[in-house]
Formats: structure tokens, C-alpha cells, sequence
């Protein structure tokens, strides 16, 4: 895909010695490309490939026993699995909870950025912060804000006079929804990022042709703005909303899953199976259902993405 | 198209409410790693330390092994940077210079490879690495960390080896230059930036890494940083919020530091992997 609009993109084929496929040349693209190659074999599609097989066996840690297969017990047994349900709904909730308003927050932004206005450089610099801090950080800083006696939060609450505060991370009701505020925190700047480029893509000639026309604010974003931005859109977001159903990190520090499994994102809950309880098969079998709703919102892209394709 | 007065005010609060959300923890985090004890303790805590303080900083490391976590995570770091760089030039190369079922392999491969679910890669990684005895080993974490980001690295890389014009390839070419030699003394010169952008942003990478290390490194003295930091949180989550401050401040510089100085490649680079795949 990337290599075909590469060519097609100049209007020519790569010429001179990297192009062609001589056999002199396939031979030293094998030779280039083996030193990568090999670990990604070994280190990572073996491994996939093992843990997809895992998932039909009763492997365990620490057992004497060999491994044996075991059909799609686990997975019958994942069927009848409420917590594990509840992991899911919690994810999906928090994946959605994290992505959207995060997108419109970051558009509006990116929008605001592509202005003319004085202090945006201050924006982009402190961007940096969420960005590059490791999740762990992040988690104990927000922790830290929430704290409920000596947190920022809680003071601001009570010096406005709107009440005492709560115990954010550990009240059944807060807990998600503080954590998700956590989670818009934390990737809002590579998504403002992505956008503010991919409004670069629209042409001020067009807009000021729009509203020649007449088009107002809202009229020109449809017009001119949307279909510019759209591709980059649709994979942030489609982006976004995966990493944030396999995220692991920060609500790990943050909740740790609490209170009573409030917050015990899909991957919390496999980590545990297969860490604390050593039911590696079992959660072997979470990583693959999970594995299947990512490739369902991986295809909604590539179509959504085609259907762009059709209407330019 | 000049916005009216009220439409201006109303950017500029709007972008004062998004500088206040994103600067207000980490300047909390910041006060409450200088804040003395008795401060810290204080039912109304203030913005600004009263009685700044380094106490935080000498009692994190006296609580839990900093130093010898950072240096851990520094050793790991510093080599996976490496040899993810090195190992993925060449491999770039080809994918960005090439049209062929490999080089469209590697990039579905790459776009795929951001969709794992790490549950899934883990258990088997542990269950080869413990075979291999490279559980609790640095060089094991090492050995995770490169493959961990070579997509990304590749995803890079690509994009600055195509912005090297082909054309002086095949001038190298036609002066008689085999085609490693053309790859040495003249796509790599050109390449150096993009191979030090992409070094640094695999030294974070890994540097900020928490799950892998987590599942692998078993005894603190073979710990990384991340994972050293959640043994402030405490059993029952009571954190001895200093410290704990003190360090995850500390932890933070590098890749701060780092990230501010490759920002604007990143960007491109993320970019041209995000949407152009």
C-alpha cells in the first residue's frame, strides 16, 4: 500500500539499482532484510502464533503435567465467564469513553491551533509532557491530583466551595469516569498532532472560495475542511480506540482495577489470569476474543477508508 | 476572513482552559516532589512549597533501588535503541526502495503488529524466554524491546529513506559503486538525522515501557525504573507521597528531554505511518 503510492506518487517506477527485480537484487533485498526479519519471526509472529495455539490447550504455569489440548473449552468456558464479560464492557465503556470525546476535544483544538493566535507555541510545547511520560508516571501524577486529602482536586472543590471532594479512584460511581479523564489526558496531544497535520492538507484557496460562496463556519468545515482531514481522522481514531482497549499501564497504577473490578480493563483481568493464577491457556483465549473485536473495528477502517478512496 | 472580537476571546479561553488541563498535574507533581513532609500532611496543600525541599529526592532513593533501576533501564534502553536501528535500516530500506510481496509483507505487518493485544504475545514470550533462561534477564528485556519497536522504527525510517532522491543513488551507481557500497557512503550520510530520531524515540520507547518489564524482570535489582516506581504505590495503595513524587519526577526527565528535541520528526514520522499505509 505504502509502496504503491510511492511509485505512483511521481509518476514513475523507482528507477536506477534499488528498483527491478533481477536476482542479483532479490538476493541482496533477502540479505538486507534478515537481520530484522529474524527476530520479528522469533520474537514476535512465532510467539503470536503460539499464544493463538495456547488458547486450545490447559496450559498452566508451573504444572508437571504436558500440555494438553483442549479444544474450545476455554473459550466455552470465557462464554459463561461474568467477570470476564464485565472486564469486556468496562473496556469497551472505556475505549469509547477515552476516544471520542478525546477526538472532538483534540479537533476543536487542532482547529484553534491552525489560528492565527498568540501562545500556541506554549500549547505545542507543553504538549510534550503527556506524550513522552512513561504511562507509570502519568499514573502516579494523576493519583497524586486525586488524592483525596492532600490533592490538588479536592482543594480546588472545597476553595470554590463546592462541597468536601470525594475519594475519586476508590468511589464505585468515580472511579471510571476519573480514570478516563486520565486517559483523554494522556493522548490528547499526539491526536491534536495528527490532526493539525492532516489540516495542513486543506487549501486556504478553497476556503475562501467556499465562502465566496457563501458557506458559513460550519458550512466550510463540511465542504472543505472534513474531506482534507478525514484520512488522518479515521486512523487516529481507529488508532486511538485500540490502543485504548489494550491499554494496560495506567489504569494498572491507577485503580489497579478497583474498586470491585470497577476499572478492570480486559487486559488487567488477563494479566492477572495468567500472572497471579497462572491459567496461561485460559488467558490466552481472552487475548484472542480480544484479538477478534480489534479485527472488527480494524476492518470499519479499511472500509471506512476505502469508501474515501470511491468518493475523490 | 478575520474572526469577530467575541469569536477571539473565546479561542484564546478556550485555549486557556486546554494549557491549564494539560500543565495543572504535572506542576502538582512537581510542587508535591519539593513539599516537606509537613506540608504534604497539611488538610488545605498549597501550589507552591513554602519550605522547598530535596529530602523527597534522597529519601526515594533511600527507599527503594533508583539508581540501580535506572541504570538497568539505561542498559536496556541504550542497547534495544541500538540495535532496533540497526537491524531495521537496511529492512527499511528495501521496503521503501523495492516493490515486492516481502516489502508488502512487512508492512502489513507493521500496521498489524499495532493492533496486539500484548496479553497475547506475553504468555508465549514468557513461556520461550523462561526455556532460553532470559526470565529476569536484561538482555532478555533487551531482545523484547527491539522487535517491541521496530514497527514504529521501521514505520520511520521508510519515510526518511524515501525522502533520499534516488537520483543519487544511480549517479554512486554509474561511478561503479556496488549497491552496499552505494548504501554506505551515500544513503546513509543522508540518513544520519532520521537514524538518530529514531534511535532516540526507541531509547523512550523502551525507557517508558511498564507491561513487559513488569510480567519479566522478577527481583528489584534487575527491575527498570517504571516498574520500580509502582513499589511506591505500597501494599494497600498508601503511597508516601514525596517520594513517590520525587521519583516519578525524576523518571520523567529523559524522556522529556528527548522527546522535546525529536518532537517535530515524530510527528512527521507517525504521520507518513498513520495515514499513508
Amino acid at each position: 500500500m505504502t509502496l504503491a503510492t510511492a511509485t505512483t506518487r511521481t509518476g514513475k517506477r523507482v528507477p536506477g539499482p534499488p528498483g527491478g527485480g533481477r536476482p542479483a537484487d532479490r538476493g541482496a533485498a533477502w540479505f538486507l532484510v534478515l537481520p530484522a526479519l529474524i527476530p520479528i519471526l522469533v520474537l514476535s509472529v512465532g510467539p503470536l502464533l503460539y499464544g493463538i495455539a495456547l488458547a486450545f490447550t490447559d496450559s498452566q504455569a508451573g504444572r508437571t503435567a504436558p500440555t494438553q489440548w483442549v479444544g474450545a473449552l476455554n473459550f466455552q468456558d470465557l462464554l459463561h465467564d461474568t467477570l470476564f464479560w464485565d472486564s469486556f464492557r468496562i473496556g469497551l465503556l472505556w475505549a469509547v469513553g477515552v476516544t471520542v470525546p478525546q477526538f472532538l476535544l483534540a479537533l476543536g483544538l487542532a482547529l484553534l491551533l491552525n489560528q492565527n493566535l498568540r501562545f500556541r507555541w506554549l500549547a505545542r510545547a507543553l504538549a510534550i509532557i503527556p506524550w513522552a511520560m512513561p504511562e507509570v508516571v502519568v499514573g502516579i501524577m494523576w493519583r497524586l491530583v486525586y488524592n483525596p486529602d492532600a490533592g490538588i482536586l479536592n482543594e480546588t472543590i472545597r476553595d470554590l466551595g463546592l462541597g468536601d471532594g470525594r475519594d475519586w479512584l476508590t468511589g464505585l460511581a468515580t472511579a471510571l469516569p476519573a480514570v478516563i479523564v486520565v486517559g483523554i489526558w494522556a493522548g490528547m496531544p499526539q491526536t491534536t498532532v495528527a490532526l493539525l497535520a492532516g489540516l495542513q492538507n486543506t487549501s486556504p484557496e478553497l476556503h475562501e472560495a467556499a465562502a465566496l460562496d457563501g458557506a458559513g463556519a460550519w458550512g466550510r468545515f463540511r465542504a472543505v475542511t472534513w474531506p482534507a482531514l478525514r484520512p488522518v481522522a479515521l486512523a487516529i481514531t481507529a488508532l486511538n480506540f485500540i490502543w485504548n482497549f489494550n491499554s494496560f499501564a495506567l489504569v494498572y497504577v491507577l485503580t489497579n482495577g478497583g474498586p470491585g473490578g470497577r476499572t478492570r480493563l480486559p487486559m488487567l483481568f488477563a494479566y492477572e489470569e495468567a500472572f497471579r493464577y497462572g491459567q496461561f491457556g485460559y488467558a490466552a483465549a481472552m487475548g484472542c476474543v480480544m484479538v477478534a473485536v480489534i479485527s472488527v473495528i480494524l476492518a470499519f477502517y479499511l472500509v471506512g477508508r476505502l469508501k474515501g478512496g470511491d468518493e475523490q | 476572513m478575520r474572526p469577530s472580537r467575541p469569536a477571539r476571546a473565546g479561542q484564546y479561553l478556550a485555549l486557556l482552559a486546554y494549557l491549564v488541563f494539560l500543565a495543572f498535574p504535572f506542576l502538582w507533581l512537581i510542587s508535591t516532589a519539593f513539599k516537606p513532609p509537613r506540608e504534604l500532611a497539611s488538610l488545605h496543600p498549597t501550589w507552591i512549597p513554602k519550605d522547598p525541599t530535596l529530602a523527597n529526592f534522597r529519601q526515594a532513593f533511600d527507599e527503594q533501588p533508583l539508581l540501580r533501576a535506572a541504570v538497568n533501564s539505561v542498559i536496556v534502553a541504550v542497547c534495544a535503541a541500538l540495535i532496533a536501528v540497526v537491524i531495521a535500516t537496511p529492512m527499511a530500506y528495501v521496503m521503501a526502495r523495492h516493490r515486492s510481496a516481502l516489502s508488502r509483507a512487512a508492512t502489513g505487518w507493521v500496521v498489524v503488529s499495532q493492533a496486539f493485544p500484548f496479553v497475547l504475545l506475553i504468555i508465549p514470550l514468557f513461556l520461550i524466554l523462561k526455556n532460553l533462561h532470559l526470565i529476569n534477564s536484561l538482555p532478555g528485556l533487551t531482545m523484547v524491546y527491539v522487535v517491541w519497536s521496530l514497527p514504529f522504527a521501521l514505520w520511520m525510517l521508510v519515510g526518511y529513506v524515501r525522502a533520499v532522491p534516488p537520483e543519487l543513488e544511480e549517479a554512486a551507481a554509474v561511478d561503479g559503486a556496488g549497491k552496499l557500497r552505494t548504501l554506505v557512503s551515500v544513503t546513509a550520510p543522508l540518513l544520519t538525522p532520521g537514524l538518530v530520531a529514531t534511535a532516540l524515540f526507541a531509547f523512550i520507547t523502551a525507557w517508558n515501557e511498564f507491561f513487559f518489564a513488569l510480567v519479566l524482570m522478577k527481583t528489584p535489582e534487575r527491575q527498570t525504573l517504571p516498574v520500580i516506581l509502582t513499589h511506591f504505590l505500597g501494599a494497600e495503595g498508601v503511597a508516601d507521597l514525596g517520594p513517590l513524587a520525587a521519583a516519578a519526577f525524576l523518571a520523567t526527565l529523559p524522556s522529556l528531554v528527548i522527546f522535546a528535541l525529536i518532537q517535530r520528526r515524530l510527528t512527521g514520522g507517525m504521520l507518513t505511518g498513520a495515514v499513508k499505509s
